[in-house]
């Protein structure tokens, strides 16, 4: 709780700029990332990711030294490099692009490594710290190189807002944004140019192995909680921030945790939970919507069955216990016990001694179904040419689904029948 | 049967066109009077689809030139309107339908500009038009195929254009809506618009259009619907007749060769 209030009182300087960076770097990689998410680009950003490294690698030699504005134009130039690699292999020969990208990733990322083992060998003093571009260092992350970064993060922002309008086309239909005029590989160059700075400011924190993750998991978890891309950027930057804290939060109270895998493991588990819990998509939801869904329709067999039995014995409001129940319609006897209480606190039953008797409302309710089952097969008979001996199963399941709307057109179209296909009588309320 | 007008409002000259080093339209050329509607008629894989999309611009040609209301392509992009196949964007793309036929402004609009209230008002004004305006705020994965072509559709009228370009607008469409859209299509023609859509079905062609291309792979008519929509042209354009042009463009294809000696 100490070490709570110590973090986020802020007061410790290198707290704040770790944290900050942190945030910063979190944020523009989700909020950039979107787009190559909306764009299905999501492997290419790992080609582009790993390709950075040997970009600062040379840059280091060539320069000597760890300036972050040299090393991010190395960067900047060996990830676009990758990026026509993969076009120009995809384009000029018989291989597929994913397995373009994946060439062009090993091989880039080889490269990579064998210079920076190369340069860990040459004795040159201020080389320590460069290999945390691997997996990041976000620790490190103090004084100047924030204000690179955090400008860094700025632009991309606002580049991201100035075109946003063009972006969101190109994303979803490319040709229409060719044909109505706009410079399409032009702004899909802009694009690409973020992406490359988002990656290259991104590595600092969580390093070129995981930036992938970066890119993609925070719009990937906040597409499961809204369908309006705009609401999908802002929450995706919330979960990217909101990893970018706990990550540094975590690495500050146990030291000899790493920052940049935590804030990709909380990420990931941000998604993992969305992926469960999200309303409308989520698993939960849908496994709950189901449930409902099948208990609807026992209840609405229940009170069809009473309906029936009332039918052949001319007396609706007859009492009925468990077996005469279950003569009528097989129901699995457990499921059966749970609800007909339920219905009773519908309305829907009363229960008079051990058993059981329509209510008003449950009368209607199964008439309903009755009359749904019955016009449901006429019109399958009628206007799909089935022969009524097989029409039974399917109105078995439509009788539960037909909205008050539908089943107004039922009737006008068939015109108010008074038998189904099986003589029966097709009860109207 | 190629019949040529005066002042065309498109001009296809020599058009061929490869995927590949695959030729799979030979020598298209043609042209098409304004205020027309025009059915695009043959069958799978027989180029309908490459037509018009090197007509826009989005398959370089091999050879050949085309031209939109006697200008180039580029000078006549704000004229041209393009309805794609349903099936060529991923339609759990985070949008709403209005989102969608916003997008038909974007044009006029130019970079960086934000609609403004008038580009909302012709947006719902056209998803009436294709009856979608109960439909507006509807994430667009949650329509029906039918609606998502209509908000295509709308999305396309919104570009206040001078020349459709309309891949199968009715594939997955039912039978009132499509004479629903029919209509619309006919109305915009008798304003002098004209309106070229890539059809499949025989039966109704001749009804919909008054004048027809039949094309596969090369171009078997083009001219009013009464003299190209002919049985033996149709037994031209759907008869086995042109296998042996298939087997040329395997074999170009197979050997690297131009499609033209440059
Ligand atoms: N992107 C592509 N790359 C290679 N071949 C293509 C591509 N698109 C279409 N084709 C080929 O071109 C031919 C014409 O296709 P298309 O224009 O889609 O026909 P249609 O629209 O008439 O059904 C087909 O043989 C198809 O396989
Ligand atoms: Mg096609």
């Amino acid at each position: 709780m100490e070490s709570f209030i110590e973090f986020f009182s802020f007061t410790n300087p290198n707290v704040r700029y770790v944290t900050l960076g942190c945030i910063l770097l979190s944020v523009s990689s989700a909020v950039v990332g979107s787009f190559t998410f909306l764009k299905k680009r999501a492997l290419v950003g790992d080609a582009v990711a790993h390709s950075v490294l040997p970009g600062v690698c040379l840059a280091f030699i060539l320069s000597g030294t760890k300036n972050p504005v040299y090393l991010i134009i190395g960067a900047f130039i060996t990830a676009w490099i990758s990026l026509l690699f993969i076009d120009l292999v995809t384009k000029r020969s018989k291989i597929k692009e994913d397995t373009a990208i994946s060439i062009t990733l090993s091989v880039f990322f080889g490269l990579g490594i064998m210079l920076l083992t190369m340069i860990q060998h040459s004795g040159n003093a201020s080389q320590s710290g460069l290999d945390s571009f691997l997996f990041g260092k976000a620790a490190a992350l103090i004084g100047t190189d924030l204000y690179v970064f955090g400008g860094v993060a700025f632009i991309l922002l606002f580049v991201v807002g100035l075109f946003f309008k063009e972006f969101t086309l190109i994303a979803f239909d490319t040709h229409f944004a060719q044909v109505i005029g706009l410079p399409v590989k032009r702004i899909e160059f802009v694009l690409t140019t973020l992406t490359v700075l988002a990656v290259v400011v991104g590595i600092q924190a969580v390093g070129v192995v995981l930036m992938a993750a970066m890119l993609i998991t925070p719009p990937a978890a906040a597409r499961f909680w809204t369908d309006s891309l705009r609401k999908m950027l802002v929450i995706a930057a919330c979960l990217g921030a909101f990893a970018g804290l706990s990550g540094a939060y975590i690495s500050y109270i146990a030291p000899s945790m790493p920052t940049g895998p935590w804030i990709v493991m909380v990420i990931s588990f941000i998604a993992v939970l969305s992926f469960l819990l999200a309303p409308q998509k989520g698993i939960l939801f849908k496994w709950l919507k189901q449930r409902k869904i099948r208990q609807t329709i026992l209840e609405e067999n229940i009170l069809k069955a009473f309906f029936l039995l009332g039918e052949r014995e001319k007396n609706f409001y007859q009492t009925l216990g468990i077996e005469r129940i279950l003569e009528k319609r097989h129901f699995p006897l457990g499921a059966l016990k749970k609800t007909l209480p339920i219905l009773r606190f519908q309305g829907y039953l009363k229960k008079v001694g051990n058993e059981w008797q329509l209510t008003q409302a449950g009368f209607h309710k199964g008439q309903r179904v009755v009359k749904l089952h019955r016009l449901w097969e006429l019109y399958l008979t009628e206007y799909l040419h089935i022969a009524p001996d097989h029409v039974h199963d399917d109105a078995e399941t439509i009788e539960h689904i037909i909205s008050p709307e539908i089943e107004k057109q039922l009737e006008k179209k068939l015109n108010y029948p008074t038998l189904d296909p099986h003589q029966s009588e097709i009860p109207y309320r | 049967m190629i019949q040529h007008v005066e002042n065309p409002v498109l001009e296809i000259h020599d058009l061929t066109v490869t995927y590949n080093k695959k030729p799979v339209l030979w020598g298209i050329d043609l042209t098409l009077p304004a205020g027309s509607l025009v059915g695009i008629i043959g069958p799978n894989g027989a180029g309908k689809s490459t037509l018009i999309k090197s007509v826009m611009g989005l398959v370089p040609s091999g050879s050949g030139y085309v031209r939109v209301f006697d200008k180039t392509l580029d000078e006549s992009r704000g004229r041209i309107s393009y309805v794609p196949q349903r099936e060529s964007v991923d339609w759990d793309f985070p949008a709403s339908a209005l989102d969608i036929v916003l997008m038909g402004r974007y044009g006029k609009l130019g970079l960086f500009k934000r609609p403004r209230k008038a580009d909302y008002e012709v947006a719902e004004d056209c998803l009436r038009k294709v009856g979608m305006e109960g439909f507006k705020n509807r994430q667009i994965s949650q329509l029906s195929g039918g609606q998502q072509q209509r908000v295509f559709l709308a999305r396309a009228l919104a570009q206040e254009a001078d020349l459709y370009f309309m891949d199968e607008p009715f594939a997955g469409v039912d039978a009132s809506t499509e004479k629903a859209i029919i209509q619309l299509l006919r109305e915009m023609t008798q304003k002098g618009k004209t309106v070229i859509v890539v059809h499949h079905d025989l039966q109704s062609a001749t009804k919909y259009f008054n004048w027809i291309i039949l094309l596969n792979m090369r171009l078997v008519a083009s001219g009013p619907v009464e003299t190209a929509f002919t049985e033996a042209l149709l037994q031209e354009t759907y008869g086995g007749k042109l296998t042996l042009l298939s087997d040329v463009s395997d074999l170009v294809q197979k050997n690297q060769f131009p499609s033209r000696e440059k």
